[in-house]
């Protein structure tokens, strides 16, 4: 097996070549929350959140300097009408063949057909990762997600960076 | 997204990240996490897999039912035909983890989705 790749060296070497400010993420100074699984996955209402820049074809794309704006990916969105704006773009030309690398819609689609999930929210979400600021996304895209998340008033959420 | 996860799990609604950048999930401490070590840009599979895909998916959701606290688990799944041909690519590229520019208009993936879009 492959040793696990030190992604934040990685970057902190790119963004210095590329004479940016450092990128800082997220440190915990705390565990986090735990809240209880009160139902099994088979009778749990499932959402998604993935911020691999993901857009419906018709929709505005993201843009590259810190969008705290998110879409809407109904779950039924046609396989091939799925796009993707990221500032990592490098990551995504088998994902932009075969969205299914970093967006599971149909996985999910399988795995309730066949009872694994209860049921499935209507609609997924997607944002943008890399943001710079901490602080707009904990005042502009957690807000904007949590507004979103609160319709399909879920059990459970699943959240799939890139 | 370990922000993300730690603001739903404190409303009470349980999450679960499925990622491939370990050092960073366990340098935010999300309350859920399972790494998947594939390279970036594959996080829920391989390409064109439909069935590992469904598998690995199916194989992460289960740190819902099993996690008892917060974790990042190692799911148990390799890749090495994946790597091979990400460490090709940079190869051939000269170049690893690039950044776009960091401009503020829209980045579309097609001419014709920035048609359908704006309407011009």
């Amino acid at each position: 097996m492959s040793k696990p790749v030190q992604y934040m060296q990685r970057t902190k070497n790119t963004y210095d070549k590329l004479g940016y400010p450092p990128y800082r993420w997220f440190e915990a100074d705390a565990a986090a929350d735990f809240a209880p699984v009160s139902k099994g996955l088979a009778n749990s209402k499932l959402g998604l959140i993935a911020s691999s820049g993901a857009y419906v074809e018709g929709q505005v794309a993201f843009h590259y300097k810190d969008d705290t704006s998110i879409r809407t990916i109904a779950r039924d969105t046609p396989i091939n009408k799925l796009r993707f704006s990221h500032i990592t773009e490098n990551y995504l030309p088998e994902a932009r063949q075969d969205p299914g690398t970093v967006l599971p819609l149909q996985s999910l689609a399988e795995l309730q057909r066949q009872g694994v999930i209860g049921e499935l929210a209507d609609e997924y979400y997607s944002c943008m990762g890399g943001i710079y600021s901490q602080n707009r996304v904990k005042t502009e895209l957690i807000p904007n997600l949590a507004a979103a998340i609160d319709k399909q008033q879920l059990d459970l959420l699943l959240l799939v960076p890139l | 997204m370990s922000l993300i996860a730690r603001y739903f799990e404190a409303t009470g609604l349980p999450t679960l990240i499925l990622g491939s950048a370990l050092d960073i999930l366990e340098f935010a401490r999300p309350p859920r996490a399972q790494f998947l070590n594939f390279p970036l840009g594959f996080e829920t599979g391989p390409p064109n897999d439909r069935l590992k895909q469904i598998e690995i998916v199916g194989e992460a959701l289960k740190g819902f039912e099993t996690f008892t606290a917060p974790l990042v688990n190692s799911l148990p799944f390799s890749w090495q035909a994946g790597w091979q041909m990400i460490e090709t690519r940079e190869r051939e590229e000269k170049r690893d983890d690039q950044r776009s520019i960091r401009s503020n208009q829209p980045q579309y993936q097609t001419d014709k989705d920035r048609q359908l879009a704006e309407g011009n």
